[in-house]
């Protein structure tokens, strides 16, 4: 049977082109794969192959013809013994033929309404039992020395993790323990032994990276986002990526704009990833080890100035904190102070000040920060009506924005004023130590922000 | 180390026992048929997006295929039809990615460009140029991490070969020894800039010779030469002596993409390469020598051609992936 041959699309833009000139003359046969034709756009120019063994039949549309759609009819091939005037029927209906080529472009049914990703509600927090006073530093240390010894899968890689012990220390003693087969020290190239983690990690390895801050993980962020977020959805659900990459985050102590930036929102923004971000002993302990066990890639956004911090840590060896679930560190009823990291020490102290003034604050360590624990922050808000959320890193697009918007979108009723937001300035991080704390939140801006919502 | 010396394969190289050689024809001509019927589908408009075809390439996936086992892992770029091919990914779920229907490997949500096999050990499909040589380090790592001697095949392009983590990734192997196969498909163009104009290093073999990679420079275009040189690529990495560098010089014979302005080189170039150093015909040749009978290879021919038709049927028919496919896989529960 005769059949038609269409203008085609030579890259995912083109809408019409040029046939610069027909390499075959009516009555050639032509096979399947053979040159027929050379069209042109206005960046490319592309040869045309029959598609169909047969006879070329006619031209329709003859060379030098611009603007030529695709998918309109430019030739009619025959099979054998066919007449050229077999294509005359087909070329009545040929609108109709090139109208169903494209058609199935069409969704077949509405996509389903966007919807931030939202952590699962999950059963009350267990209770632990006696705990200890140890440094954050310790607790890191703990988890992953305890989750190398529950499975041989997981090993951890880094500048400086192995025979120094940790750039700050962090991986104190597990050379010893482990051996160089499972801490592995690395050349200084983020780049590269990020993106061998995560080739690893797709054959079923469980790799911790540490990046000495997570400063440098910029370096590596293709591989952190591109490989590691998306295989999993980019292979149907072949190939997850069971992963973690941890580091400091955030301002240290006056090293300067490049070594002290907040991520959160940064990662915070990517599906596919999730990302947590401790504030206690605790915290680090049961969150890190929670990280290592997720078959999901997890970002562990650590602090170099809680590292030395002492808090009371449960000693059960079972001990962990399930990802997606904030923790209520003070009970209050007037206000909501939504923090993580550091900030929760922050939020802390702005609390004890305004409980001074009457102002019962609600202090929520968000601990993972996606997925976000929505549940746990609007019941707050609807109890306190009113919300600052407090973080380190600069306001635009940041994660104060995000808690305003759940707080305004789900809660809107109950809120007697305006969201706010506590954030570090929006410049880089000045070296001058009166600069650098004057660039940083403290206590008495979240006591600020507190007071203008009930000023008004 | 005087491996890291280029030496150039023969082009005859030792003639292989006619079965393998008809192995190799077949599956040279399943990567040609396949990606000439790809080209046609995108300008129908069956496929979208990127399409880069391999067409010419053929003898480089084929060749490195043939000593392959069980358990030995390949990564590649966003031009990885063939590579997937040639793993033993069906022809029907490539086809069915390529049209984005429920079928394709990775039911329609990769795409030309990503496209996986967890029980083939094929990892990729990656969009971002180098990025694929981080990784499949990571798999040769991950060889080691295991006690195996399994191999990861990493292919990347002359294009690739400049780029900083290339370089990061030969440091990382050579430190650990890591059972790595770098196959540098140098077909002289990234996209539209020739590898004159690209690289200052005018002997891509030699790129892994300051972390004492030996390295080959091997004729892409003969599946023989390509077959002997993986031989021993092979054989280094299986012996736990590390990584090991080969550039295969080969040539495509399509656009980078299926948009491509065919400006940067002559139309001579292109029909000399075609009518001289064709990969099918070249091992056609030496098939004749061997007394091969025609009669064979039309039936292979006949094969492959049925073959494919299957696959583009299969591609046209599958459904689309259902809506609800649009929030699965994101992470992996529990």
């Amino acid at each position: 049977m005769a059949s038609l041959i269409l203008m085609p699309a030579l890259s995912p833009t083109m809408t019409e082109g040029t046939i610069a000139r027909w390499t075959r003359n009516p009555g050639d046969a032509v096979q399947s794969g053979d040159v027929i034709a050379e069209i042109e756009t206005d960046k490319a120019t592309m040869e045309v192959e029959a598609t169909e063994d047969g006879i070329f039949g006619k031209i329709i549309v003859d060379a030098g013809t611009e603007n030529v759609a695709v998918n309109t009819p430019i030739a009619v091939l025959l099979e054998d013994g066919e007449e050229a005037s077999a294509a005359d029927a087909l070329l009545t209906g040929a609108s109709a033929a090139s109208a169903s080529a494209s058609s199935h472009n069409e969704p077949k049914a509405d996509a389903p309404v966007a919807a931030a990703p939202v952590a699962k509600a999950i059963e009350a927090e267990k209770e632990w039992g006696p705990t200890r006073d140890i440094t954050v530093r310790e607790a890191l240390r703990d988890a992953m020395a305890a989750e190398l010894r529950r499975d041989e899968d997981v090993f951890l890689l880094g500048e400086e993790v192995a025979q120094y012990q940790g750039a700050y220390k962090v991986s104190q003693g597990l050379l010893d323990e482990f051996g160089e087969k499972r801490v592995i020290d690395t050349p200084i190239t983020e780049h590269g032994f990020a993106g061998m983690a995560v080739g690893a990690a797709l054959t079923g390895l469980k790799p911790i990276v540490e990046f000495m801050t997570m400063n440098f993980a910029l370096q590596a962020v293709d591989h952190i986002i591109n490989s590691a977020a998306k295989t999993l959805y980019m292979s149907g659900g072949q190939m997850g990526c069971p992963i973690v990459f941890r580091g400091p985050n955030g301002a240290a102590a006056r090293v300067g704009a490049q070594h002290s930036q907040c991520f959160a929102s940064w990662y915070a923004h990517v599906p596919g990833l999730k990302v947590v971000a401790p504030w206690s002993s605790a915290d680090a302990k049961g969150l890190l080890r929670a990280a290592i066990r997720d078959p999901n890639p997890v970002v562990v956004l650590e602090n170099e100035i809680l590292y030395g911090q002492k808090f009371p840590c449960p000693e059960d060896e079972d001990f962990i904190v399930p990802i997606g679930k904030a923790k209520i560190e003070r009970e209050g009823k007037d206000v909501t102070l939504v923090a993580f990291s550091i900030m929760v020490g922050v939020a802390l102290e702005a609390a004890a000040k305004l409980a001074e003034e009457g102002i019962e604050a609600e202090v929520i360590n968000l601990r993972t920060i996606r997925p976000l624990d929505t549940e746990t922050i609007i019941n707050s808000v609807k109890k306190t009506n009113r919300v600052v959320s407090v973080e380190e890193g600069w306001p635009v697009a940041g994660i104060g924005s995000e808690i305003c918007t759940v707080a305004v979108e789900q809660a809107f009723d109950w809120l007697d004023a305006p969201p706010a937001r506590v954030c570090g300035l929006d410049i880089p991080l000045p070296y001058a130590a009166n600069l650098e704390k004057l660039a940083l939140p403290k206590p008495d801006w979240v006591v600020d922000a507190v007071r203008k919502l009930f000023r008004d | 180390m005087n491996e890291t010396a280029s030496v150039p394969v023969k082009g005859n190289g030792p003639a292989l026992p006619p079965e393998t050689m008809k192995r190799a024809y077949k599956d040279m001509l399943l990567v040609r048929r396949f990606e000439e019927k790809a080209g046609q589908l995108y300008g129908m408009g069956l496929i979208g997006g990127f399409c880069h075809l391999y067409i010419g390439q053929e003898a480089v996936v084929v060749g490195l295929g043939l000593h392959m086992k069980q358990g030995d892992k390949s990564i590649t770029s966003y031009r990885d039809h063939g590579q997937m091919l040639v793993a033993g990914m069906t022809p029907r779920g490539v086809m069915a990615e390529l049209t984005g229907r429920e079928g394709g490997y990775s039911r329609g949500k990769g795409g030309s460009m990503h496209m996986f096999s967890r029980e083939k050990e094929f990892y990729g499909g990656h969009g971002i140029v180098g990025a694929q040589v981080a990784l499949g380090t990571g798999l040769a790592f991950a060889n080691k991490y295991r006690g195996t001697d399994e191999v990861a095949i990493v292919y990347f392009g002359e294009g690739a070969s400049s780029q900083g983590q290339v370089f990061e990734s030969f440091n990382l192997a050579a430190l650990h020894k890591l059972p790595c196969i770098y196959v540098i498909e140098n077909n002289r163009y990234g996209m539209g800039t020739s590898i004159e104009r690209a690289s200052a290093s005018k002997d891509l073999s030699r790129n892994g010779a300051p972390w004492n990679i030996p390295g080959r420079k091997v004729d892409g275009m003969d599946v023989l030469a390509v077959h002997q040189a993986a031989q021993e690529a092979i054989a280094h990495c299986r012996a736990g002596k590390g990584p090991y560098l080969l550039e295969m010089e080969t040539y495509r014979y399509r656009g980078h993409s299926m948009s491509d302005p065919a400006k940067y080189r002559a139309r001579d170039e292109v029909e000399e390469m075609r009518r001289t150093r064709d990969p099918i015909e070249t091992l056609k040749a030496e098939m004749a020598k061997w007394g091969i009978d025609p009669a064979e290879l039309k039936s292979i021919d006949d094969d492959v051609k049925a073959v494919v038709a299957d696959a583009v049927d299969y591609a046209k028919t599958c459904p689309e992936p259902d809506p609800s496919e649009l929030w699965t896989d994101i992470l992996v529960e529990g």
